[in-house]
């Protein structure tokens, strides 16, 4: 799950990571009441969307205007908030249609020394969190992680002891942190990896982290993944939830329980399990088909929720077709032979089935179907599957 | 012989009065598995699926003679519930439980290792010895007793090599599900090391998927270490690209994790590559011939 830069502010703060002072901002007259609040010289207009890029991103209603400005007044503060908000920005990772900025920030402005980046993420090799720093701040980090890997220097932490203090005295001595700065960073990083373990990260980064004339070390953005396996444990995550950045059908399909992911083909797919979910969407390329989606029903889904998959893959216009891809294993063939039922009548097909069974009560399975009056093929492998369900296009 | 359970292995289920558990735990028991007891805090003395349900692993091991444990734990609980069968000393650990964050697994598997047990998963469909002990929640019937041993971080595909392997006559010895999450206990490596030892395993098939690198790691392996014949399969191939691998994944291995470089990976090491999952079965076939 991801959240806005202005809520991994807030976190930082809790946690005693510095950041400058900033307001949050949805109408152009709070955005100038915050530039004279602030009190400074100049302040900085930033648009809160959930992706990167948005200093070079530029909004498809208004292509002369940035995601991110730089203001001198609280005129200026008020403009550029009035050219961002309700607008589409478009960056690097957004895709063409962009995204619909409703709030924005206003930050203090800041004496930049120096940037650098700082990221923590799981090291899937080492089984461990690995905090990651480069002086290569504020440019794109993949590209010094694929080019110039020397770069990026790493450490691994224990989550329950965090970072040690030598181990950012060797991160210090390789970003050329020195004197003063040396333990503003000690104090930093250590609150850091504190924060990526206790709020379950699965990602962080500052993108660019400022060492400030004076030498202190400012956050200047800041990007958090949170792992969606520990939300049982975060109730504070439902209030930091943006839904109006998801895709309407994935936010449907995640209140159901199903892992849904929206492409572009005609070809629905309801499967269960992600790598045979996967695997079926390879296979109908493989035939000249192009999957509509990647649904997987998981393997504790009840009828209801594989009623709703089926509810999610047709409210798609783009679906010609649907390919049921079922191998039982906690799934039971007859929760998804009782849910095809439900869905003839209460959904109603209006496009091919493909039905192929296999695993757990399979035979029982096949009988519901058979026995309803439910129009499908049934497939007898995934091959034939797949052929079937591209032949239905013509 | 195969690897890691067989008819001899004494299972217990942690987990095994919720609805899930009790389900698997009769599956496994129709199979022939032998289920010994059960454990769930505060249920110590009732009787689940005719099996007697204990407070702790301790004592269920002590009682029952376990060495083998399936736990259906659910998430919030499943990390203290492995740590406990470790501590428990029992000899294989098998996490079916899905949704365990990842951070609690940086501590279980550092425990893990630390320990003389073996831990599978979490998040996969379990082991089973084709004919001998199943432990999980995949379809037994579509197993039969044969020459190839299977890993797949991936179940339900894992289930599809299967029935394509017992289609084709050569039937499994041992089938291992590592599981989808980012941390699980026992990697290809750990699996290919114990085919290769193992006698009655003649050939190899392995279920990968896009993101992280342990693909190409079990193609480092293969290469140095195994003479058995090996085929494998990548999964998400057509996969949109920043949808399920995060960059952050992509950072820390320096640029790897896709198909195309994990097939490539593979080939180079000489292991058959299945062109589709249609294809897993076959591939095997194909690299048994090319062996022989």
């Amino acid at each position: 799950m991801k959240i806005h830069e202005y809520q991994g502010k807030q976190l930082f703060q809790q946690f005693g990571v510095n950041v400058l002072e900033n307001r949050v901002s949805r109408t152009p007259e709070e955005a100038a009441a915050a530039f004279t609040e602030l009190g400074g010289a100049v302040a900085v207009v930033k648009a809160q969307i959930h992706a990167g890029g948005r200093g070079k991103g530029t909004f498809i209603e208004k292509p002369e205007q940035h995601g991110v400005q730089l203001v001198k007044s609280a005129d200026e503060a008020r403009e550029a908030a009035a050219a961002m908000l309700g607008n589409h920005l478009v960056t690097i990772q957004t895709g063409p249609d962009g995204k619909k900025v409703n709030q924005v920030i206003v930050e203090a402005g800041c004496d930049i020394a120096r940037e650098l980046y700082l990221g923590i993420v799981l090291d899937r090799a080492n089984k461990q969190p690995v905090l990651m720093c480069s002086q290569e701040g504020g440019v794109e980090i993949e590209k010094v992680a694929h080019e110039t890997p020397e770069k990026i220097f790493k450490e691994r932490f224990d989550p329950a002891q965090g970072i040690e203090s030598y181990q950012v005295r060797k991160l210090c001595k390789k970003l050329g942190i020195e004197g003063k700065s040396v333990r503003a960073a000690d104090k930093f990083m250590k609150a850091l990896c504190r924060l990526y373990v206790d709020t379950d990260c699965s990602l962080m980064e500052i993108n660019p982290l400022v060492v400030t004339g004076d030498g202190g070390l400012v956050a200047l953005d800041a990007k958090i993944n949170f792992d969606s396996n520990a939300a049982f444990r975060h109730k504070e995550w439902e209030e930091m939830r943006d839904l109006s950045e998801e895709e309407e059908s994935e936010v449907r399909a995640s209140a159901a329980g199903l892992s849904y992911v929206k492409l572009e083909g005609n070809i629905g797919c309801l499967v269960n399990g992600a790598g045979l979910a996967m695997s079926t969407m390879d296979i109908i390329k493989t035939h000249g088909g192009q999957p509509a989606n990647f649904l997987d029903v998981g393997g504790g889904a009840n009828a209801d929720q594989v009623t709703e998959a089926f509810r999610i893959i047709l409210s798609d216009p783009n679906v010609k077709a649907v390919l049921v891809n079922i191998f039982g294993g906690i799934m039971k063939c007859t929760t998804i032979a009782e849910a095809i039922v439900v869905a003839a009548k209460s959904v109603g097909f209006t496009v091919p089935l493909v039905v192929r069974l296999e695993g757990t009560e399979v035979e029982e399975g096949r009988r519901i179907l058979e026995e309803s009056d439910v129009e499908l093929v049934t497939a007898t492998d995934l091959g034939d599957a797949a052929e079937k369900v591209v032949a239905t296009l013509g | 012989m195969s690897i890691l359970i067989n008819k001899d292995t004494k299972v217990i289920c942690q987990g095994i009065t919720g609805n899930v558990g009790e389900f698997h735990t009769r599956g496994c028991l129709d199979y022939g598995t032998q289920m010994v007891g059960g454990v769930t805090p505060g249920k110590g003395g009732q009787t689940v699926a005719g099996l007697p349900v204990f407070d702790t692993v301790e004592e269920a091991r002590l009682q029952t003679g376990a060495n083998a444990t399936m736990i259906f734990v659910p998430p919030p609980f499943a990390a203290d519930a492995i740590l406990e069968a470790i501590d428990a000393g029992i000899e294989v650990v098998i996490a079916v439980t899905e949704g365990v964050p990842v951070i609690d697994m940086v501590r279980v598997y550092d425990a893990a290792r630390q320990s003389n047990s073996v831990l599978v998963g979490p998040n996969c469909p379990g082991v089973i010895t084709a004919d001998e002990c199943k432990i999980g929640i995949m379809p037994g019937y579509i197993h039969q007793k044969g020459c190839v041993g299977i890993m797949s971080r991936s179940g339900t595909l894992t289930y599809e090599a299967v029935w394509q392997t017992s289609n084709l006559g050569l039937g499994q010895t041992t089938c291992v599900g590592l599981g989808g999450d980012p941390i699980v206990g026992t990697s290809f490596i750990d699996c290919l090391q114990m085919f290769q030892d193992d006698d009655e395993t003649e050939a190899i098939l392995m279920m990968g998927e896009i993101g992280g690198t342990a693909e190409e790691e079990a193609a480092a392996y293969v290469k140095e270490h195994i003479t058995k014949p090996v085929a494998a399969f990548i999964a998400g191939r057509t996969a949109p690209p920043g949808k399920r691998m995060g960059h952050a994944g992509a950072i820390i291995s320096g640029g790897k994790g896709t198909a195309a470089e994990k097939i490539s990976a593979l080939e180079a090491a000489g292991i058959e590559v299945a062109s589709s999952p249609a294809d897993m079965g076959a591939a095997m076939k194909r690299a048994i011939e090319k062996a022989n």
